[in-house]
């Protein structure tokens, strides 16, 4: 299994109700109804990936995340999961505020734009960064929204979004002692527990 | 055409009755002394009786969709893209069953046949039928094949509206439904539609009220007419523009000639035909069932109450261009669905054929609707 979908697999408590947005070729759901008894549906809108989720027995639901999500109730899943998707959706901020309309909880993984092989390909080479961690250019990304962490954890103060649990990893997805000090240099990616307004 | 070379085919099929002879009440509040339907199968049922699917046909379809009835067949059945060994309804896999609707023409107990009673044709006094009533007729038919579940009951169109009622209805004697380019009910301008189809007929002088066989008539203007109409609803603009252009069928314009476009033509062609093969009162009972196809209405006008009924997974498929049960449509379904929490996958197909994509070979419609059914498959026979 890919290892920032173990990180989120071990966040979901046992019978959860899960919607995942943007869940690619299903992997997450699978694991989760096969180990969790996990009831959840998918949102994707890539055909090759909806083919794939019907073969793994996933209820994936052709749906484009910036059409909205209005066709799901107030508090009808116990977690919304959206993995390195919210860089590439046209309201980033309406998205989180959907999700926790929509679940109790919500998991948001994304790219740091601040991590420090980013900052030193634009120091240094003037360029857009292009590696692993942001693997295309910038006429073809479809990562239209990119930020950091400082600037998502400024978001969720503005919008009184609750940050239960955060952690960052490098670009292989693992974590390191350097990391936790200067997470928005260090980190690659970041992955985000949210709930409900703070009170 | 030799349709037993072919390795994708299930050859030559041979039509079988099942006769009912009990007392059938229908929703309309009278009754069938007994019926009879006509049904093809393909492929094999297995010991478990677990691998059955019930194809349910749309408005002017009938019991023949796959394989050939002999040698000399011109075309095959009207879904043999999609039914036979190694198709994505695999006859290999599946115990297939096929059958033509009550009220229908095409051998069903329907307006053509002797009501017992009067010792003549029912012709326009055939009883409303409703796609509740075929539910519950297929539900005899299944018991008689010993099928006490479906592995999936799949239909397109009104069909698609039987897999739903059937799912709402009997939700122990299905594992999925397959709905493709349906709706949960007919929005007025599809019920305009069918009702532009139903005054054609019916304004035809040898409609005679219904009672045009017992004249020795046809009302085929009536019935070219509602299939012309019908037929443009199926196509998409995109797909008509494609396929016929303003091409001339005889190449230069004769102004006054009674064809000149090539699109006439087809129209014409396609609405002769069915005048010759279909019956009017049947297309009259048909449209109606249609038009009254509303299972929320028993739920409080509430498609999820409806759908809370059901436990079998559902497959939701609809297609880009198809206006006359749109896209939108099938996600009125999948959202109450999701509402009820039940298990529902949904795709929406590319496709320039409009309505009429639910009976093509379009390459990712396929590879969905068989990798759900494939994986249900699975699923049955880990549990076997």
């Amino acid at each position: 299994m890919r290892t920032d979908l173990a990180i989120i697999a071990d966040l979901i408590k046992p019978g959860a109700r899960v919607l995942d947005l943007g869940c690619g070729d299903g992997e997450l759901l699978a694991h989760l109804q096969e180990n969790k008894h996990v009831n959840g549906y998918g949102l994707e809108i890539d055909p090759t990936n909806i083919t794939t989720c019907i073969n793994k027995g996933v209820n994936v639901i052709e749906q484009n995340l910036d059409a909205g999500l209005q066709n799901f109730a107030d508090a009808s899943f116990d977690m919304v999961v959206m993995t390195e998707t919210l860089q590439s959706v046209k309201a980033p901020d309406r998205l989180l505020h959907e999700m926790l309309r929509i679940g109790e909880q919500c998991i948001v993984t994304f790219p740091n734009f601040a991590y420090w092989r980013c900052r030193a390909h634009l120091a240094l080479r003037g360029r857009m960064p292009v590696s692993t961690h942001l693997p295309h250019s910038w006429y073809n990304t479809p990562n239209i929204h990119l930020c950091t962490f400082k600037d998502f954890e400024r978001l969720c103060a503005e919008q009184n979004l609750n940050i239960i649990e955060r952690f960052m990893v490098d670009a292989g997805h693992s974590t390191r002692p350097l990391i936790n000090r200067f997470p928005n240099f260090f980190g690659a990616f970041a992955f985000y527990r949210l709930g409900k307004e703070t009170t | 055409m030799n349709p037993e070379s072919s390795a994708s085919s299930v050859g030559i099929v041979s039509p079988q009755r099942f006769h009912h002879s009990g007392d059938f009440p229908l929703q309309c509040g009278r009754r069938l002394p007994g019926f009879e339907l006509v049904y093809e199968t393909y492929g094999q049922l297995n010991d478990e009786a677990s691998n059955a699917i019930l194809i349910c046909h749309a408005l002017s379809g009938n019991h023949h969709a796959a394989g050939y009835h002999d040698s000399s067949d011109r075309k095959p059945g009207w879904w043999d893209s999609c039914i036979g060994p190694g198709k994505p309804i695999d006859s290999d896999k599946f115990f297939i069953v096929s059958v033509n609707n009550l009220g229908g023409c095409h051998g069903s107990t329907g307006p053509r046949t002797i009501n017992p009673q009067t010792g003549t044709e029912w012709g326009p006094d055939f009883p409303s039928v409703t796609v509740k009533d075929w539910v519950n007729s297929q539900r005899l038919l299944a018991d008689h094949l010993g099928i006490d579940c479906f592995a999936a009951v799949v239909g397109g169109s009104l069909g698609g509206m039987q897999a739903m009622q059937w799912a709402i209805d009997a939700p122990e004697r299905l594992q999925a439904a397959v709905l493709i380019a349906s709706a949960a009910r007919l929005s007025a301008q599809n019920i305009a539609f069918n009702e532009i189809a139903r005054q054609a007929i019916s304004a035809d002088p040898n409609f005679a009220g219904g009672h045009y066989r017992q004249q020795h008539k046809n009302p085929d203007l009536g019935l070219m007419l509602a299939r012309m109409v019908g037929h443009v609803t199926y196509l998409s603009d995109d797909g008509m523009r494609q396929k016929f252009g303003r091409e001339l069928k005889s190449g230069d314009i004769s102004l006054g000639q009674d064809v000149e476009f090539q699109v006439e033509s087809y129209l014409q062609y396609q609405g002769r035909s069915f005048s010759q093969r279909f019956d009017a009162n049947t297309y009259l009972l048909m449209t109606r069932a249609l038009d009254y196809f509303d299972p929320a209405s028993d739920f409080d006008n509430s498609l999820s109450a409806a759908l809370a009924q059901t436990r079998c997974r559902f497959c939701v498929i609809s297609f880009t261009t198809d206006w006359r049960f749109s896209a939108a449509r099938s996600k009125e379904i999948v959202d109450a669905l999701i509402r009820s929490e039940r298990n529902v996958c949904s795709a929406v197909i590319e496709s320039e054929h409009g309505h009429d994509s639910f009976l093509l070979p379009i390459p990712r419609y396929f590879e969905v609707l068989g990798g759900f059914l494939n994986r249900l498959h699975q699923d049955y026979s880990d549990a076997n």
